[in-house]
């Protein structure tokens, strides 16, 4: 059960033909994908495509009556190769990931996909994680579409562009016999719009049609010698083809402007921002209406050199707005004018930085820049009204401004079950000195930012316990390696933990267990336990790490604290030699509550007794040291205002969104901090015991509060 | 290029707070009141706490129709072409501020005065939080227009979420051309608590009119928490009042600290706790007076970073802490409290009359067993490896419940021995402790004042329970020996100062040791300089 539910949402993927679908970007994918007869779709969830994932789970019903097979894949390289199937069938199949994390898992299965070609067409969605937001290394998808020669379309971030490179994506692909890799960056799968509708097509060709009648071409094996035939094919036939197919089909758009003698070309995913950039600089209006001539590349690979020439010709100078580095289309570009011989004069990364995102401020500074120079007459023209002369900063020293303004990194959620289990690897490492850390991807990554700073590396997903590998040897404190269950199935049980075995290291690897791939919004995986009609859950991890030979296997709850320190401090001090592991369980918060609170709230409406936990601090006890807040971290633990006159320090104090989990008490408890955290367990529809219960209690304690009070009140001043 | 523009809106919130609800509800108002809406967002690991940001563009659907063409909308806001900002937190409004979207020609800023505070400002050893007046003070200075009230506050008081509050606000302010019905029908259509939501809505609409409060109730309700009250002139228990006359007659600054002090050595012990106490400050007092008429110790370069009477009224706050140390007796007695029961039902939020129950988290050590037993007995506790074992079946951690007879009895029992307390082991060490640096205070009041005065100051670094007191100690100790050092130096109680902020800059003691280094290095450097000169 995913973080977000689009049970409502994918109602409209019913739509039929004119009907105006409104929606989310990665939405309108999906409906896409429909309305091009896809017979079989995969994917691995992650920002920013994750919410396709959720989608294509939640319509699972829809795609059944449609034919369409859906598959959460286990990595994005089984994703890949499921496209398989569309070497030796007429079939159209679509997987998604996270680029290029993801197309680094897949790129084995993509290069030989690639090489084998295909006759079905192959749609591959991927979600540039690139500029704000992105949680990942800086790279770019280009580089892989070049290597292996797939298709790449960047198409503009409105939704009926993007619907339509779905739609030509396929066609595209089965016109040269590749596949073809859709990018869109972050903000264009969040990006909400509309677009008129088709109806849904069931496949052509569906899977039973293959199953019934298996057909296979030795050519299309990558083997020699046909790996050889393919590659000259790739070159012979599918790129000539994939450049008539791109100029017949109009993908790529030019945009006509007065200015003809300079030109700007860009990737069709920043033309919005583009364009504002312009219109900003009075050289276009709103509805897209532009002074000067755009090239827009919704294919940017491969780029088609005689549209190139048709472009530049006669220009003196043309701005390449290409975001990422290396500059390919920048290098590419620059070799076709040269050998068309055509003279424009080209800029790109030395008018506009060479890293980085692309936002509207970099563009609107790097085109007024190529303007000013190339055709200052568009500005002076039209004096920039008084409104739009940009106010570049504040009127408040940047420095002051970061002095006073604190970062806010993001962090492990309220109640995260992952707290407890970095509170105890902070203590622990008190007691027996720093530790190698070799962290991994997911929530637990967050324990490298404050307040608990831990993990020396991150190599990817489920790689964890492989990236401590040079380190699994004799000597000093055991390297210990944090792996989520997400990554564990992903890869981690080979390429760590069966790993470790093999080659006999003798460090530690804590797989934390919170039941689902929480990071990427709470998907479902093999070992998660919460019912799931159309997934065989429930497969331990404990199972899958003894099946691969590991001897020392030991689980712990992390929300017992002491428990966890206990075998933490176990693995680290035993004489057992090997590969030790030990499986953090804790259900991750968020599905947790989402799964509880309508169950409680239910309970507590219909009269049930319900006992509601939360925690607190006693501002009169608590000094203001706030140790507990540096080995929790929880948003609900905060500070507010020392109601004590004599102190300045703010004390420690847990807000109205705990939920209750323990932690704060257990640390403090664990890390025999103070005596300022209570738990108040809140009675819901009292039984008859408890109110005789309370009247008894109070009647007791009231009076001995009460004679206490007398005495004080003696000394009243 | 002259053509009708996008509104264009930002919402500046932090993950989890309903970012997203809210975007989508102000998508579907457009969209009723036939405007093209385009919201983007890059949720991504900014969901989890961190700061994020909405953006929303809102054309005319008619001026479309009329062109022909759909507008081009931008993905991101761009500095100074941003028409509202909406923060959903007050440090969030100042980072609307840095990142430019705010700007006094055109952006109208509807902003939340309470705070969220981040991980750092949380988890200094001190007071990490960010300055809320000067926040406060640059909010009010960028923007075109500026509504600012506690939306939190709002929130909880219709039991609603601040999302509601925060659409409430942008209705009001009017930035947005869409009819009031329009919004509530949004609230209508989510369908859920649609009640309080349109509680909350009514009431921040309700305020934006009203131009909010510039977060002045925020900052009155900050202004009234923690000031020291004012001394009255007759005690309330006739029999204080020789105490009373005691304080009002230390110099102005100090009475009202000192008042404190009394107040809290009564509450802690007795009224003869509270005249040691005063004994203690008066000592203080009157070596003060002396340098305060211009003494010889007031002579170094350190004059201007301490006022008349520093040295007494810094006694008199950290003696007050320091003489009511938090041992197990005092504990007890605070938690079984009436008043602390009431507070934790508000805390809480208990429904009125609704039950609950409270269980203390209480880690008793052989240590703190030992010192609330008498001095003698405690020492040969703590000496004698066998007991201490034997008394580690009863350490560790312990859930007191306090609402029950016999959880609050244990505890009322263990808060009444203070008539005891002058007898046991802790009361004697920390006695011991305190006289101690009284001794040096005194000392040093004549010949280096403002040393003295930070010394006063010091007792700060020595707080919380078992192992943060330990650390709090061990610095504090290292920090008075270095004392002797550094009342030959000038610069002495500078460096002093600058030693305590390293000793509470991190817990593994890492910029206390480069700033001790420092000091060695430089003392070094001097002898060798001073040697070269001779």
């Amino acid at each position: 059960m995913a973080e977000r539910s689009f049970a409502k949402e994918v109602q409209s993927l019913r739509l039929g033909a004119g009907a105006e679908f409104r929606g989310e970007g990665i939405l309108a994918v999906t409906k896409a994908l429909l309305q091009s007869g896809v017979a079989y779709v995969g994917g691995y969830q992650g920002a920013p495509i994750s919410h396709l994932m959720d989608v294509l789970a939640d319509a699972e019903e829809i795609l059944n009556e449609l034919g369409v097979h859906f598959e959460a894949s286990a990595s994005e390289a089984t994703a890949a190769a499921m496209l398989a199937a569309s070497i030796n069938y007429p079939i159209r199949g679509a997987v998604t990931w996270k680029s290029t994390v993801g197309t680094n898992v897949a790129s084995d299965a993509l290069a030989n996909l690639a090489s084998s070609g295909v006759l079905g067409g192959a749609l591959i969605i991927l979600g540039e994680d690139y500029g704000e937001g992105a949680s990942i290394m800086q790279e770019r998808t280009h580089a892989f579409a070049m290597k292996s020669q797939i298709w790449l379309l960047d198409p503009r971030p409105h939704l009926p562009d993007i619907v339509r490179a779905v739609e030509k994506g396929f066609e595209l692909s089965e016109a040269t016999n590749t596949p073809v890799m859709l990018m869109l960056r972050i903000r264009a799968c969040h990006v909400y719009g509309r677009f008129t509708t088709k109806a849904n097509k069931r496949p052509a060709f569906s899977a039973a049609d293959a199953l019934a009648a298996p057909s296979r071409d030795y050519s299309r094996i990558i083997l020699p010698p046909s790996t050889y035939a393919q590659e000259k094919e790739k070159i012979e036939q599918r790129f000539p083809a994939a450049l008539r197919f791109v100029v017949e089909q109009q993908l790529n758009d030019f945009i006509p402007g007065e200015a003809d003698d300079i030109g700007i070309v860009l990737q069709g995913g920043l033309y919005n921002n583009a364009l504002r950039a312009l219109e900003l600089l009075d050289c276009a209006d709103t509805f897209g209406n532009t002074r000067i001539p755009l090239y827009c590349l919704n294919v940017t690979y491969p780029l088609v050199p005689q549209e190139w020439v048709k472009f530049c010709s006669g220009k003196r100078a043309v701005l390449i707005v290409e975001e990422g580095q290396p500059e390919f289309i920048e290098q590419a570009a620059n070799q076709i004018l040269r050998k068309h011989d055509v003279a424009a004069r080209l800029f790109g990364k030395d008018v506009l930085p060479m890293t980085g995102e692309y936002s509207v401020d970099v563009l609107r500074k790097g085109l007024g820049e190529f303007i000013g120079r190339w055709a200052p007459q568009l500005r002076a023209a039209q004096p920039a009204a008084p409104a739009r002369e940009i106010v570049e900063t504040p009127l408040v020293p940047a420095a002051r401004l970061a002095a006073l303004i604190p970062a806010r990194p993001s962090g492990l959620c309220t109640g995260c079950p992952e707290r407890p289990f970095f509170s105890a690897m902070k203590l622990l490492q008190r007691e027996i000195g720093p530790l190698h850390i070799s962290a991994d991807i997911g929530c637990h990554s967050f324990a490298t930012l404050p307040p608990f700073n831990m993990g020396n590396s991150i190599m990817g997903y489920g790689l964890g316990a492989a990236g401590a590998s040079a380190l699994g040897t004799e000597g000093g404190r055991r390297a210990v390696s944090v792996m989520g269950d997400g990554g564990f199935w992903h890869n981690g049980l080979t390429s760590g933990i069966g790993n470790a075995v093999f080659n006999r290291h003798d460090d530690l690897t804590v797989i934390v267990d919170n039941g689902y791939s929480a990071a990427t919004g709470g998907q479902d995986i093999p070992s998660s336990r919460a019912p799931n009609e159309h997934r065989a859950g429930n497969n331990t991890i404990e199972n899958a790490v003894k099946g691969v030979g590991v001897k020392w296997v030991k689980r712990t709850h992390t929300f017992d604290m002491q428990g966890t320190l206990k075998v933490l401090r176990e693995a680290l001090s035993t004489g057992f030699r090997g590969p030790k592991v030990i499986i953090a369980e804790g259900e991750c918060q968020l599905n947790r509550q989402r799964r509880v609170k309508p169950l409680m709230k239910k309970a507590i409406k219909d009269g049930k007794r319900v006992v509601r936990e939360r925690f607190g601090v006693d501002a009169e006890t608590c000094t203001g040291d706030h140790s507990c807040i540096r080995l929790s971290g929880c948003p609900s633990l905060t500070v507010k205002k020392n109601p004590d006159p004599l102190r300045t320090d703010p004390v420690a104090y847990v807000d109205n969104s705990c939920v209750g989990c323990g932690v704060c008490g257990e640390v403090a408890h664990a890390a025999v901090l103070c005596p300022s955290f209570y738990r108040a367990e809140l009675v819901y529809n009292p039984s008859a015991w408890d109110r005789f219960l309370n009247k008894v209690r109070g009647a007791i304690i009231g009076s001995l509060q009460q004679r206490s009070e007398r005495k004080r009140l003696q000394y009243a001043l | 290029m002259p053509s009708e523009r996008p509104i264009k809106l930002t919402i500046a919130a932090l993950g989890g707070q309903g970012g997203g609800v809210l975007a989508n509800w102000l998508i579907g108002i457009a969209e009723s009141e036939g405007y093209i809406a385009q919201s983007t967002s890059v949720p991504g690991v900014a969901q989890r706490t961190g700061a994020t940001i909405y953006y929303l563009e809102f054309f005319p659907q008619a001026a479309a129709v009329e062109a022909g063409r759909d507008p081009i909308m931008a993905l991101m806001p761009v500095s100074g072409d941003v028409d509202c900002v909406l923060a959903s937190e007050l440090a969030e409004a100042g980072r609307a501020i840095q990142r430019g979207l705010v700007t006094n020609d055109r952006t109208t800023l509807i902003a939340s005065s309470h705070r969220s505070y981040s991980i750092s400002e949380k988890s200094a050893m001190g007071d990490g939080s960010a300055d809320e007046k000067q926040l406060i003070e640059l909010v009010g200075s960028q923007s075109k227009r500026l509504i600012l009230f506690d939306m939190e506050a709002v929130a909880e008081q219709h039991q609603s979420v601040i999302s509601s509050v925060m659409l409430g606000a942008l209705g009001g302010s009017g930035v947005l051309p869409f009819r009031k019905a329009a919004f509530e029908a949004a609230i209508k259509k989510g369908g859920i608590a649609v009640k309080t939501n349109l509680a909350a809505f009514e009431d921040a609409y309700q305020r934006s009119v009203a131009g909010g409060d510039a977060g002045r109730a925020t900052q009155a309700e900050a202004a009234g928490i923690g000031e020291l009250s004012e001394v009255p002139a007759q005690a309330r228990s006739p029999k204080l009042q020789p105490l009373l006359d005691r304080v009002r007659r230390f110099a102005v600054p100090v009475q009202r600290t000192a008042l404190e002090g009394v107040r809290r050595a009564i509450d802690y012990q007795d009224p003869a706790y509270a005249a040691l106490y005063l004994e203690r400050v008066e000592k203080v007092a009157v070596l003060d007076a002396k340098q305060s008429n211009g003494g010889a110790g007031r002579s170094s370069t350190d004059t201007d970073r301490v006022g008349p009477w520093a040295l007494t009224e810094a006694t008199a706050r950290s003696l007050a802490l320091w003489m009511t140390f938090e041992d197990t007796i005092r504990v007890a007695d605070l938690k079984t409290r009436p008043a602390r029961f009431a507070r934790v039902r508000e805390e809480i939020r208990a429904d009125a009359g609704q039950l609950f129950g409270i269980s203390e988290f209480m880690k008793p050590r052989v240590v703190e067993m030992a010192g609330t037993l008498p001095a003698r007995l405690g020492r040969w506790v703590l000496r004698s490896p066998g007991v201490c074992r034997w008394l580690t079946r009863w350490t560790g951690g312990r859930h007191v419940r306090t609402g029950t007879v016999t959880g609050f009895l244990m505890l009322y029992i263990l808060g009444g021995m203070k008539r005891w307390r002058r007898g046991t082991l802790r009361y004697q060490e920390e006695n011991e402790r305190i006289e101690q640096w009284l001794v040096r205070i005194e000392r040093l009041a004549g010949t280096h004042y403002a040393l003295a005065v930070e010394l006063a100051r010091a007792q700060r670094l020595v707080k919380g329970y078992g192992d943060t007191h330990e650390r709090g100690w061990r610095n504090f100790s290292t920090l008075v020996e270095k004392i002797d050092e550094l009342a030959l130096r000038p610069d002495g109680a500078a460096v002093f100062a600058r030693l305590m902020s390293a000793a509470l800059a991190d817990e593994e003691g890492k910029a206390l040791a480069r700033e001790l280094a420092q000091i060695s290095s430089l003392a070094v450097v001097k002898v060798a300089l001073e040697r070269a000169r001779a």
